[in-house]
């Protein structure tokens, strides 16, 4: 293939229309500039979802008298036998007190004696399968009341209302996100493949003319592709080093003071800078070969 | 170069008996009809042959299918009804993916020239070699001989939009012909110009034709017509009405010189 020939097309016809280009590569560069702000900003925002997710816990209760053997005897049906267990913690009855204690000093001066039972602290491998682990555990009775699978555990609580509130409103951040995440992507190809046909439309009389010199079909459409991949890699480009510089003149020294901002697991830049190059180039260059399928029938 | 004239010879069928003898007509229709969609009739019934080295004008009012039946050999559409053949070649048998390659055989003039407009002249002309897959040298070659020929050697570089309209038909020439095809298609390649400009354009055509390319010129201009002396078919609603063998001159073919100054001496009348 004669790369060298349609690279210097590309180029030229570039140079001899440049508000079209210019235009092709602004609307690259807004789109990935919206995108590079909004990835890491879904990525926050489900991230503290999540993080409120796993405090979503089932708290198992032994009777009071349950002895270690019984509490092992739990554990291990907890551990190994029950599905959807991702850990188990056990807190003694020592501990829990003690900790109760600190909290709300007063209220246990006057008990005395502890009232508090030892308990497994039960985190689901999903928050959503929390019911299925307690139903495994307490089935429920025709009578509406539960009874327990282990003589030794005394109640399973999951804290209904809490989880309930945790994981509607969890889980409606995230739809909002996923939503505004897809009409956000719409939006930019839209736009791109907008800007890209216009600026084919006005070209179409050129397209139309080399048909009948006899150009084929490739011959005529690289380097309208070559320019799109160099449109889209210009604007990328532009759009990386301004993320970069906000990054760094913003964000960064903010992140010192907001620990929400420089949460972990948002990915690094250079990912979402090669992330957003790789959408660039090729979003324009599907663009601008696939617009100009229309003008080749002629 | 291909474009050097023959010395002109006098009567006998072909005006170039030397290639005369060989193989079948260039152009051949045989009751072609186009219709198009919303029921007009582009040709009706039409059947004409061309044969190799002839110059032949193709008249009629406007709608009377002339540019229908250019874009018809050019493949730009396809016929409704009949058989059509192109140097033997039935173009119902090209596919779509070859239409390019057999563009490549026939040259192509038109009435607005049709120039890429971000080219220029030289590059122009270039492309029509590069479509081809034409190397740099092929180009070097022969790019600048074509544009001696047709008087554009100190134009090179500019667009088109820097030329006048004479010299932007010269270059739309010059692309057709620079691959030397055996036919070359012309409509109203005058349309757009002064008398004086189109007897430089139809002396072109005559001295393309001269090196034993098959010329076929639409047209509108009944006086240049008369004057030229050359083959007539005149299509009326489609229909082949009228098809005269070319009236010859006294004496010898004139060359291109005396062929300008024949047409010169009438738009003086
Ligand atoms: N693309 C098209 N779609 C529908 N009808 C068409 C199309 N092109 C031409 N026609 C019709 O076909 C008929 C012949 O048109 P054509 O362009 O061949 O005439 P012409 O002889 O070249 O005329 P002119 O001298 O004005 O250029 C006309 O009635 C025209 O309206
Ligand atoms: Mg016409």
């Amino acid at each position: 293939m004669r790369i060298g020939f349609f690279l210097k097309e590309a180029l030229r016809s570039m140079r001899r229309n440049p508000i079209p280009s210019f235009a092709a590569m602004a609307s690259v560069l807004v789109t990935l500039l919206v995108l590079g702000v909004f990835i890491p900003v879904v990525q926050m925002t489900t991230g503290a979802a999540n993080d409120v997710r796993d405090k979503v816990v089932l708290d198992v209760y032994l009777t009071r008298d349950a002895t270690d053997a019984q509490a092992e005897r739990v554990r291990e049906l907890l551990a190994d036998r029950t599905a959807h267990v991702a850990s188990v913690d056990f807190v003694s009855k020592e501990a829990a007190y003690k900790r109760e204690r600190e909290r709300n000093p007063e209220a246990y001066e006057l008990l005395g004696s502890n009232p508090l039972p030892d308990t497994f602290r039960v985190t689901p491998d999903d928050p959503d399968n929390i019911g299925a682990i307690r139903d495994a555990l307490a089935p429920a009775t025709p009578s509406g009341k539960r009874t327990v699978v282990d003589p030794a555990i005394d109640e399973v609580k999951n804290r209904k209302e809490e989880t309930d509130k945790i994981l509607t409103a969890t889980s409606v951040v995230k739809l909002t996100m996923a939503l505004l995440c897809g009409l956000l992507v719409l939006a930019s190809a839209l736009l791109v493949s907008n800007t890209i046909r216009l600026s084919l439309f006005s070209r179409r009389r050129e397209v139309e003319v080399m048909k009948l010199v006899g150009a084929t079909d490739w011959f005529i459409r690289w380097p309208f592709v070559l320019e799109g991949v160099i449109l889209g890699a210009l604007g990328g480009l532009l759009a990386i080093l301004l993320l970069a510089v906000g990054k760094i003149a913003f964000i960064d020294p903010l992140a010192a003071d907001f620990a929400l901002i420089s949460a972990p697991d948002t990915m690094p830049l250079s990912v979402l800078a090669l992330l957003l190059m790789l959408a660039a180039v090729a979003v324009s260059a599907l663009g601008s070969g696939l617009s100009l399928r229309r003008f080749l029938k002629v | 170069m291909a474009a050097t004239e023959q010395p002109s010879r006098a009567g006998g069928g072909a005006p170039l008996p030397r290639r005369a003898p060989a193989g079948p007509p260039v152009v051949e229709l045989r009751n072609v009809s186009k219709r198009y969609e919303g029921g007009d009739v582009g040709l009706e019934n039409a059947s004409l042959t061309v044969n190799r080295g002839e110059f032949v004008f193709i008249v009629g009012h406007s709608g009377s299918g002339k540019s229908t039946l250019m874009r018809l050999l050019i493949k730009e559409t396809d016929i409704s009804e009949g058989t059509m053949r192109v140097a033997g070649r039935d173009l119902a048998d090209i596919g779509r993916r070859k239409v390019p390659y057999y563009r490549r055989n026939i040259g192509m003039v038109f009435q607005d020239f049709k120039l890429l407009p971000n080219r220029t002249v030289y590059d122009n002309v270039a492309y029509a070699l590069q479509v081809t897959g034409g190397g740099r040298r092929d180009i070097r070659e022969k790019v600048p001989d074509i544009l001696r020929l047709t008087g554009l050697s100190t134009k090179l570089h500019n667009y088109p939009d820097q030329l006048s309209g004479g010299e932007q038909q010269r270059v739309a020439v010059a692309r057709a012909f620079v691959n030397h095809p055996p036919l070359l298609l012309a409509d109203e390649p005058t349309g757009n110009l002064d008398p004086e400009t189109s007897i430089g354009i139809m002396q072109l055509l005559y001295r393309i034709n001269r090196t034993g390319t098959t010329v076929v010129v639409a047209t509108h201009d009944v006086a240049m017509v008369d004057q030229m002396r050359r083959r007539v078919i005149e299509l009326q609603r489609g229909r082949v009405v009228r098809d005269q063998a070319g009236a010859r001159y006294a004496g010898n073919e004139p060359n291109t010189a005396e062929l300008g100054a024949i047409l010169q001496e009438h738009l003086e009348t």
